[in-house]
């Protein structure tokens, strides 16, 4: 199949909606499929050779943070272009709502369309108004998907329907096959936190408070924590006398993360809310490290209700040392843990998922003409 | 003078305002059909495999005739009674593919192999098309509320779509 991805974040900046359209571009060329990406970027950049430029993005405040978006006449013209001389025989549109290429091509384009949601957010009387304003456009995508249960719940609150979930996906070969590394494991036990140091809802904080508790039942285990944010004001966060079992990495590249993970005895997810789908817990799991997570809804789907990690109630200090302790003492149980969790990330491999989203592909497109310029 | 001017912009707006939604409403019923016809040929597909497999004799008896019968009944149903067929093809299904072992065993037999797999892209694709059609519908359907669609009679004489409703779960094990 022809198919044209639009993505309204720059390719070169990191970020889970990229990744997804990067892996699922990269997916569907393996299936033998012709793909096409639109998205904004900056000219001096090289990127695959599938990837279509949206023109410069440009930081504007949206949704409450600042993001990188593509609008205006070059944009939108060469939006324009690609769908009149792409010959797509489906368009999908990741974050349609979002005001960049992605709105302009679903404002440009007719035929069948596909549209991906990832945002999860709470009703809030500016996303109502915002949806009777993007109803009309709305109304133009054939087939939705959300990439979680919670992104769903929010595609229904303000426009109704049955969308589908796909969830996001990774490569699990490349995590599988990354070996324990001699720099991070070690022979009291490896413990392992991914993610921002200063946004609370990680639940760093849980953890460093959790540390000396465990370090008295465990000693020897050591923890490494890979993440942005102020390193001196977490670590001085940790009683003096355990500051030597923590190592601060500060943000890692990709490779690095993998090796972490490849050679944790324990991966801990304290977090306190705010997650749509713990895309990281599988990440560990396929790179074989054994998970203990908050009972967050989210994660507590992902680990199959504790078959495949160990959940621990939300922000319970006490409950994480516990479980923590447990697991470090429990080899066996980490081997299980291990095992189940091999097989069960599988599912979440883009080779499988990509079948799915063909099959929307395929779905949506029967007998509905090509993708089109709206006239 | 200037009062009439302004009537006569008023009225040319309002004029372009309800034939743009004139033009949504209409395009949303030719994609509710569309969506339909899509789910049928799903559903098709999915009774066709559901025959073929029963006729391979690789299943028991049992099952054969009650997989038989289930796709039998909901090809031959006609509408008020279709989602409730359907509805039971899918019961049908679930109750006799429900073994995940078995299946995997069926993995010696390439053709019989196929026969599954297409049944199983048939059953997802059915899920598929029926939450797309039913998103067709909710959107036709909210656009049908609107006051100035109901006031000017903008949906002309086209029939209020309905959602399908139907059990569509399918086998997991179902390669």
């Amino acid at each position: 199949m022809k198919v044209g991805l639009v993505c309204p974040y720059s390719l070169d900046v990191p970020g889970g909606v990229q990744n997804h359209v990067r892996d699922l571009a990269e997916a569907l060329v393996d299936h033998g499929h012709d793909v096409s990406v639109l998205a904004p970027t900056d000219d001096d950049v090289t990127l695959p050779g599938y990837v279509v430029p949206a023109g410069r993005a440009v930081p504007v405040p949206y949704n409450g943070s600042v993001a990188r978006l593509a609008f205006g006449p070059v944009s939108n013209a060469r939006v324009r272009r690609w769908l009149s001389e792409g010959g797509f025989d489906v368009l999908h549109i990741h974050e349609p709502a979002v005001p960049s290429v992605s709105l302009l091509a679903l404002w440009a384009a007719r035929g069948p369309i596909v549209g991906t949601f990832h945002t999860s957010m709470t009703r809030s009387r500016a996303m109502s108004a915002a949806a009777s304003i993007l109803r009309p456009s709305m109304e133009k995508i054939a087939g939705r998907i959300a990439v979680s249960e919670h992104a769903r719940s929010t595609l229904v609150q303000h426009f109704g329907g049955e969308p589908v979930v796909i969830p996001n996906g990774l490569y699990v070969d490349r995590f599988s096959d990354t070996p324990r590394s001699p720099r991070f494991a070690r022979a009291g036990g490896t413990m392992v936190f991914l993610g921002r140091l200063d946004e609370p809802r990680k639940g760093l904080e849980i953890l460093l408070g959790a540390m000396p508790a465990i370090v008295r039942a465990h000693p020897g285990v050591h923890l490494y924590v890979a993440g942005r944010g102020d390193i001196d004001a977490a670590r001085k966060s940790v009683p003096r006398d355990y500051r030597d079992s923590v190592t601060f990495l500060g943000l890692v590249d990709e490779q690095t993360r993998a090796e972490l993970l490849a050679s944790a005895d324990l991966y801990v997810a304290p977090n306190i809310g705010g997650e749509s789908f713990g895309i990281i817990l599988v990440e560990a799991m396929a790179a074989g490290a054994p998970v203990l997570a908050s009972d967050l809804a989210a994660f507590r789907r992902v680990l199959e209700y504790g078959q495949l990690g160990t959940l621990f109630p939300v922000g319970d200090s006490g409950a994480l040392v516990e479980a923590a302790v447990e697991l470090l003492d429990d080899e066996v149980r980490r081997g299980m843990l291990r095992k189940a969790a091999s097989v069960a990330v599988r599912r979440y491999d883009w080779s499988v998922l990509c079948l799915d989203v063909v099959r929307v592909y395929e779905t949506v497109a029967a007998g509905a003409g090509r993708v089109g310029e709206e006239r | 003078m200037e009062w009439v001017a302004i009537a006569a912009v008023l009225v040319v707006l309002s004029a372009v305002l309800l034939s743009w939604t004139a033009g949504r409403v209409d395009r949303l019923h030719h994609r509710v059909d569309s969506a339909r016809a899509g789910l049928e040929a799903q559903l098709m597909h999915r009774s066709g495999a559901t025959l073929e497999l029963a006729a391979t004799g690789l299943l028991d008896p049992a099952r054969s005739l009650l997989l038989l019968d289930a796709a039998h009944q909901a090809r031959a149903s006609d509408e008020p009674d279709r989602e409730v067929a359907e509805s039971d093809l899918s019961r049908a299904l679930v109750a006799s593919l429900g073994d995940g072992a078995e299946i995997s065993r069926m993995q010696r037999h390439p053709d019989v192999w196929d026969l599954l797999a297409e049944l199983g892209n048939a059953c997802r694709k059915v899920e598929l098309a029926r939450r797309f059609h039913n998103d067709v519908v909710a959107s036709a359907l909210h656009l049908r509320r609107n006051r100035a669609v109901r006031w000017f009679g903008l949906a002309g004489h086209a029939r209020m779509p309905t959602m399908v409703e139907m059990d569509d779960s399918w086998p997991p094990a179902l390669p």
